[in-house]
């Protein structure tokens, strides 16, 4: 029989974040493998550190005291893509998403990958424009400008991209198109639904790049709403929702972020909160745990969490209607968000949404609970890992023969559109189901 | 001798070798599948070839350094967790499917490939490789023979011995032999092949597999059956048995399993029973339709509450789905979940059950078992927590006296997880000493320094 190993503390005295946390979240992994093959890091590499459990494994040494917070453990803690589809593979119910939030604090309190540059970005991104919704559309719209008055494509025919440091210039091809008009310029604050007598009151977030770079999804998710007896409150002003805080070591301004939108969307005068997007959906539905020790909040927190719902998910439960259009031929894959599947286990929904979409025909791609790359700005800090999935993923896309690629998170639309676009492929499209929904509706007064 | 020496003399004497000796990489190494054990290497190494095994087998001996061989460390024993101040040699780079030959119905892989990936690349010519232990997703082929694991579908299809016809094996002193032939008949002196078939890395260390396979069977159908007592379960497998039929997997889910799962996953499991039994058939379509019928016969016969016999695939998948999600419906509940895998003669199966609850009332213990029917595997799931140190002192008790349960019911210590750490204070118990000492003598030839996962199976008397 195994008998326990008794764990050395040599360290003086717990850590903040993954010492002071309930052990028993770093022991429920029984570190039985089965999330190894499901893991892109370890699949990549074949080492142990760079798996699900072995990152575990490290995390619980730095909790034990056996390991101290060390320059290469804060480089593991960001090698992964925090997909988290080692939580749909693991049997013990492992709370790796606490796990990992947990360690990436720890990472960035302990100062391991502090430099300059990064400290600065981080402040600038972080805490700058993503703690300040209109600033960030103020940037938005200072983008769009630059793209909209012919700038880029000025910039990109002349070249000057060669006068950027390397990494930008990497990056200049994969900012988002932004829109001519954001979430607020077109949806109202309320809307009512199509039948005059509503059956459900929903609030609607319309998140940070979705608001930007793809508002028309938001209007669609409001369309789709209305056409299925919903009143609709779309605040027009929403602070981001703190997913890329959380998910990159930055606990309290996420804390800040989740108290502000509960401020603005009171959960209890609505009978469920609407996400669109994979990634934010994922952390939203967490705002219970974010919150759990703050006492002001906790219990609001907890009414919050009970009535996020992700889009797809909200329009199957409430049964929603099938569009009678006629039917217009097309052919559908569909990728899945990670934070959608993985995250919220809504895997089901948004097929059973694109199936009744009349004339969508879907065909299943190989590894659609994949990653694509993106995972929130991995593609900008691995690009080499990044890279390796996107193509690992449009093979699998590809192999399909669809036209469109169904997918509903900002940061795989992008990462799907823009390698779809650099392999030359101008004939595939990438679509929220949502809007391919929406356009069913639409069709049905033609 | 340091991590940073054995760095630095593998470096030497082995080009182009891929070491690991940082903090950050040895200890998510210290383990593998079991539960509560670990241990840190002083270096992982990752040989990409037989020659490169053989030089660190021969290094490791000129060092006097203990070598622990480990494919993707999902083994449930402790049998390829590391020795204090050995290395671990870990064989998952040696991951190419080397040849399929078709005309003799093999398949020869290298040692680290992953199970799965054999059964697929069988699957994807009508071929079948039939053992699948639980972990097979990510399973080597080289841990899958050094512990000669089994699989739900051993009652009809047997264990991983079963299928494996020759070995490339690097011995304790760096030489490289092959073990058996590809030929179906071969008497040729001594079985070796099969001595190292589950020697657990002790005698040497697997480089290459032939293994065979089998024509895939051209149809299956599941069933599930409920009983009000595990006493009626067990007589219906008895009758199913006498009556010549030898279903593929043969499950079976006790009643604290039951509630767990149906609080977990739902499946519309009802739960008052006392016993669940998943049956498959496989073989020609025309005799697997009519195995079905009379197994649902025998099943009703024996006072089935309820029989639910798959229409499709997909329904199969639902059924399938009680047994499949027992596991993690069980894992979920404690925070350390350790799984035992003592097995008995099939007749003895329903009276050990009575025995485990028995124990687990007596030690004050949780425990929920599940298991083969068909093979008399059964799998008491103890849930604890490793750092109540009363309530481990209690499971200790309660394993031992599982184990002691299973010998006088004609049992044996493990049925497919190996003995490894877990094990070894029961196996003189069950061998006796001559055979015992018969082990001892064994591993004493072929690995005269005791360099080879040594203090796994056994502890060599002095």
């Amino acid at each position: 029989m195994s008998t326990p190993v008794p764990s050395p503390k040599v360290a003086p005295g717990p850590t903040r974040h993954l010492g002071a946390m309930d052990y028993s979240v770093l022991q429920q992994c029984m570190h039985c493998g089965m999330c190894l093959p499901t893991c892109p890091t370890y699949v990549e590499t074949k080492l142990e550190r760079h798996s699900p459990r072995g990152r575990i494994a490290l995390m619980r040494a730095v909790a034990d005291g056996e390991l101290a917070v060390t320059k290469a453990f804060g480089e593991e803690m960001y090698y992964c893509l925090g997909c988290l589809a080692c939580t749909t593979a693991c049997p013990a119910g492992v709370d790796y998403p606490k796990l990992f939030e947990a360690a990436r604090a720890e990472v960035e309190e302990a100062k391991v990958l502090d430099s300059p540059k990064r400290n600065a970005i981080r402040a600038t991104v972080l805490r700058g424009i993503f703690m300040r919704p209109r600033l960030l559309r103020f940037v938005g719209r200072l983008l769009w400008i630059w793209q909209a008055s012919g700038g880029q494509s000025l910039f990109r025919r002349l070249q000057l991209n060669r006068l950027l440091p390397s990494n930008l210039r990497r990056l200049e091809p994969q900012a988002p198109t932004i829109r001519t008009r954001f979430s607020h310029q077109l949806i109202r604050a309320i809307e009512f639904p199509i039948e005059p007598k509503p059956a459900r009151r929903v609030a609607v977030l319309t998140g940070c790049v979705q608001d930007l770079a793809f508002s028309e999804i938001n209007r669609a998710t409001v369309d789709v709403l209305r056409a299925n007896g919903c009143e609709v409150h779309t605040p027009p002003v929403q602070p981001c929702c703190g997913s890329l805080h959380a998910h990159n070591g930055d606990l309290a301004s996420a804390r800040e972020l989740a108290r502000r939108q509960i401020d603005l969307i009171d959960p209890d005068q609505f009978d469920a909160i609407i996400s669109n997007a994979g990634g934010c959906g994922s952390h939203l539905s967490h705002y219970d745990h974010l919150l759990a020790d703050d006492d002001a909040y906790a219990a609001k927190a907890t009414t919050w969490s009970r009535k996020l719902r992700d889009i797809h998910e909200y329009l199957v439960e409430i049964n929603f209607r099938a569009p009678q259009a006629q039917p217009s031929p097309q052919v559908v894959t569909y990728h899945e968000s990670c934070h959608l599947c993985h995250g919220q286990n809504v895997s089901v929904q948004p097929r059973d949404i694109l199936r009744a979409i009349p004339g969508v025909e879907l065909r299943e791609c190989g590894e659609s609970s994949w990653c694509c790359g993106s995972a929130g700005i991995y593609n900008i800090t691995h690009p080499k890992t990044s890279a390796w999935l996107q193509d690992r993923k449009l093979d699998h896309l590809t192999a399909t023969g669809a036209d469109i690629v169904a997918t509903a998170n900002p940061g795989c639309h992008l990462q799907i559109a823009n390698g779809l676009h650099s392999q030359g492929d101008e004939h595939t499209t990438v679509e929220h189901p949502i809007v391919l929904l929406a356009r069913a509706y639409a069709a049905e007064s033609d | 001798m340091t991590s940073v020496d054995v760095r630095l003399a593998l470096g030497q004497s082995i080009d182009d070798i891929d070491i690991l000796t940082a903090l950050e990489d040895l200890i998510p190494y210290g383990f593998d599948g079991t539960a509560t054990l670990k241990e840190r290497p002083l270096a992982v190494v990752f040989p990409r070839s037989t020659a490169q095994v053989a030089a660190v087998v021969r290094w490791a001996r000129q060092a006097r350094v203990p070598i622990t061989s480990r494919g993707n460390g999902t083994g449930l024993s402790g049998g390829s967790v590391p020795i204090a101040g050995g290395i671990v040699l870990c064989l998952n780079h040696l991951d190419r499917i080397i040849e399929l030959d078709r005309a003799n119905l093999t398949l020869r892989v290298q040692a680290g490939v992953v199970t799965q990936d054999i059964f697929n690349a069988a699957d994807a010519i009508g071929l079948f490789y039939p053992p699948d232990p639980g972990s097979m997703k990510i399973s080597t082929i080289g841990g899958n023979v050094a512990e000669n694991s089994g699989g739900l579908r051993g009652l009809k299809y047997g264990v991983t011995r079963d299928y494996v016809m020759s070995m490339e094996v690097v011995l304790a002193d760096g030489s490289i032999c092959r073990l058996g032939t590809g030929c179906v008949k071969d008497v040729a002196g001594y079985s070796l092949r099969d001595l190292f078939i589950g020697s657990e890395g002790t005698l040497g260390v697997v480089t290459e597999v032939l293994l065979k396979l089998l024509p895939r069977p051209a149809a299956r159908r599941t069933l599930l059956a409920t009983f009000a007592a595990m006493d009626e379960a067990a007589a219906a497998v008895s009758a199913i048995i006498a009556a010549g039929i030898v279903p593929c997997t043969m499950e079976f889910l006790d009643r604290r399993t039951i509630r767990c799962v149906e609080d977990f996953a739902h499946v519309g499991l009802p739960t008052d029973a006392e016993a669940v039994l998943l049956i498959e058939a496989d073989g020609h379509p025309a005799a697997v339709a009519d195995e079905v019928v009379q197994i649902e016969k025998l099943c009703r016969d024996h006072h089935a509450t309820t029989v639910r016999v798959a229409a499709d695939a997909a329904e199969a998948t639902r059924l399938a789905t009680a047994r499949r999600s027992a596991f993690s419906a069980l894992a979920r509940l404690r925070p350390t979940t350790i799984l035992e895998d003592v097995t008995v003669p099939r007749s003895e199966l329903a009276g050990m059950i009575r025995d485990v609850e028995a124990i687990a009332l007596r030690h004050d213990v949780q425990i929920a078992t599940f298991g083969h029917f068909g093979d008399g595997n059964l799998h008491p799931t103890i849930l604890t927590d490793e750092r109540d140190t009363a309530e481990m002192h209690r499971v200790e008790a309660a394993i031992t006296a599982i184990v002691e349960a299973a010998l006088a019911r004609g049992g044996t210590i493990t049925g497919e997880h190996g003995v490894g750490l877990a094990k070894k204070p029961f196996l003189r118990r069950q061998l006796g000493d001559a055979s015992f000492d018969l082990m001892c003598l064994v591993k004493r030839s072929l690995d005269p320094e005791g360099l080879l996962n040594p203090g796994k199976i056994f502890d060599l008397p002095a």
